[in-house]
């Protein structure tokens, strides 16, 4: 019986190929994007004014109204996504030295031990470090410690800047190994001959390795920018400026699931856009 | 030959040694003192392992000498970083940058030292017309053949006009028929442009065939330096006797009673006639019998591996002039008079190296 099943899928390989991913491809079109159309089709439907209750298929675009006649909603758009451009080249201008010193001059040993520290706060849980952060930041904190004996004030826990400096420190992982693995892909021989016509480090560096980390470089940006979007809890947590995934937490909160629904398309956009965005730079090769 | 000195020599390498481990790892070069004039086609030869391509990277100034100074034209260079010396490399693996056009690629050393814009345009367009790749300007490399990229690291070295031309076994990832097109071609570049050529490579036939002199390496050492045709008819060593073409060496017994003196001698198998026992042998020939114990057809050629009745080893190849030569491959087992010129004995020094060469011990 066993003999004659395998037989069957040896003789018919697409048959093969489905049978095998159709619990996974299932599993993400049903629980996952199901899940997720029947949220955003929250976003088309109509709140009963007075009690409150949204009113399934009673087709509405209030909800965006409401957005667009409001510039807060723009402004904290904007905020999101400035923090999340401002993070991913941060994470790029810190990753790209490291990551060379990784790849290229450390010793095999010193190499080890970088990738450990590199991964190491991965193994750790989000919310510890956010609150190590907070500890760090608060007004009595560590960095204000350190600040008092130039006459300076820690930031506090009310800052906008500290959730960029947060989640550049959470996501910096994500965007030091693609580009660690991106430089480690570059053939010695590519800087040598760099080198031989004359190229010196910077023009080297400008002409010759930078290009090629691009698509690395997308690769990495890809998470540390969709991260710094859909994040609520570092903006909540370390400052008192309000992020787009506030919004969307708080209007939930509040029962206005069209407006919270609405809202969400915004970040969804804009991943994909980014998403696209990145392709174009090859980012998914580099993967 | 370019044995007259114009001025200082184009490279001088003066005790040269390198070390990449500590002090008890084997010296990948060993001492190594050279002069290469200027202008000449001069080749490193060499297996792999025996210090050339080492050598090669310390002249490009990849590898720092552990000891010992190099000089350019008379000046040294010993510690000057590969961008601020006037020698360029063609890599064995091309090092074509992969995010540039051809004509980005030749460019950059031109781009990189600031030549004007309308010039930089004219001399890519020149380097590419000699190494035949016109048109193929805006082609990536990716979008090339093995013996096109070739010609585009040759032109993207050859455009900035350097004083020396380094080529590390620039034709080892070519099949055959390429390679014997590219070594024509590059040895008529060379004469065209006059700039000095300096070629690693492992292929004796190539160091033979493109070479106005070479140098033969072995473990770091430099083994005879000489124009072709005195490396290969009268080579000093054991070692270059065998690398260079193919040797029987004769040493010990069989030296003794062959040549009647103990010393250490060599004959190229193509030097040897094969013929029948009750063959002549002239006052200028020297010869010894033998059985044929095996035949190897080759084509052009049939190799016979000969067991001398006093023992050993010798090997013998004749050109196949008479049809028909698959005749000699019946011939296993028959008694035969090898004979050969007394002057195409090789006597060579005494040294302790082992060649690969077929070597005749007494029994």
């Amino acid at each position: 019986m066993i003999r004659r099943i395998t037989g069957w899928f040896n003789r018919h390989p697409r048959a093969t190929l489905r049978a095998l991913l159709a619990g996974p491809l299932g599993w993400i079109s049903i629980v996952y994007l199901g899940s997720l159309l029947i949220l955003l089709m929250h976003a088309f439907w109509s709140k009963d004014s007075f009690t409150g209750k949204v009113e399934p298929f009673n087709w509405t675009l209030d909800a965006f109204a409401q957005i667009l006649s409001n510039s807060v909603y723009l402004t904290i758009a904007l905020r999101t996504i400035g923090i999340a451009i401002l993070v991913t080249i941060t994470a790029a201008l810190i990753a790209l030295p490291v990551a060379y010193y990784m790849a290229r001059i450390a010793s095999p040993r010193a190499r080890a031990l970088l990738l450990v520290a590199v991964t190491m706060p991965l193994w750790a849980s989000y919310l510890v470090k956010i609150y190590a952060w907070r500890t760090i930041l608060q007004s009595n904190g560590l960095l204000g410690w350190l600040l008092s004996p130039f006459g300076l004030e820690g930031p506090g826990l009310t800052e906008i800047v500290n959730t960029w400096l947060v989640l550049t420190y959470l996501w910096l992982p994500y965007m030091i190994l693609p580009v660690y693995a991106g430089i480690e892909r570059i053939p010695n021989s590519l800087l040598e001959a760099s080198a031989d016509l004359g190229g010196r480090g910077w023009m080297t560096f400008r002409r010759v390795i930078f290009p090629q980390l691009i698509p690395a470089l997308a690769a990495g940006s890809i998470f540390t920018f969709s991260l710094s979007i859909g994040d609520y809890i570092v903006p909540d947590l370390v400052s008192d400026a309000k992020f787009i995934g506030n919004v969307i937490y708080d209007n939930s909160a509040l029962g206005s699931f069209p407006v919270a629904a609405a809202y969400s398309f915004v970040p969804i956009g804009v991943m994909i856009a980014y998403l696209y965005f990145a392709r174009r730079l090859g980012a998914f090769e580099s993967l | 030959m370019h044995t007259s000195s114009r001025g200082a020599p184009a490279i001088r390498l003066a005790g040269l040694t390198k070390r990449f481990g500590g002090g008890g790892d084997p010296a990948a070069v060993a001492g190594i003192d050279l002069e290469i004039a200027d202008g000449e086609f001069f080749s490193l030869l060499g297996p792999s392992g025996s210090g050339k391509t080492t050598t090669l990277r310390m002249i490009a100034g990849f590898e720092r000498p552990t000891t010992g100074h190099i000089y350019l034209h008379g000046e040294e260079v010993t510690d000057r970083p590969p961008f601020d010396r006037d020698v360029n490399t063609v890599f064995q693996d091309y090092a074509l940058f992969p995010h540039m056009t051809v004509s980005e690629n030749v460019a950059y050393g031109l781009e990189v030292r600031k030549v004007a814009t309308a010039e930089r345009a004219t001399r890519v367009k020149d380097a590419l017309r000699m190494v035949r790749l016109e048109g193929y300007d805006a082609r990536r490399p990716a979008q090339l053949s093995g013996g096109q990229r070739q010609r585009v690291a040759l032109a993207r070295a050859l455009v900035n006009r350097p004083r020396v031309l380094l080529l590390d076994e620039p034709l080892g990832a070519l099949d055959l028929k390429l390679r014997e097109e590219m070594q024509i071609e590059l040895k008529a570049i060379q004469g065209e442009v006059g700039i000095t050529f300096i070629y690693v490579t492992h292929d004796q036939q190539e160091a033979l065939t493109m070479s106005d002199r070479l140098a033969v390496f072995n473990q770091g050492r430099i083994e005879q330096v000489g124009t072709p045709a005195e490396v290969y008819e009268h080579p000093t060593t054991a070692f270059v006797a065998g690398f260079v073409g193919s040797s029987n060496l004769i040493v010990g017994e069989a030296a003794q009673a062959i040549f009647g003196a103990p010393g250490r001698f060599a004959i190229r198998p193509e030097k040897i006639r094969l013929g029948e026992p009750s063959d002549r042998v002239g006052p200028d020939e020297g010869s010894v019998l033998g059985k044929i114990r095996t035949v190897v057809y080759l084509g052009a050629d049939t190799r016979y591996i000969i067991r001398l009745d006093i023992g050993g080893d010798l090997t013998v190849t004749q050109q196949n002039l008479r049809p028909p030569s698959v005749d000699a491959q019946t011939a296993e087992g028959r008694s035969v008079r090898l004979t050969w010129m007394r002057a195409h004995v090789l006597t060579l020094a005494d040294d302790p190296q082992v060649a690969p060469a077929d070597t005749a011990e007494g029994p």
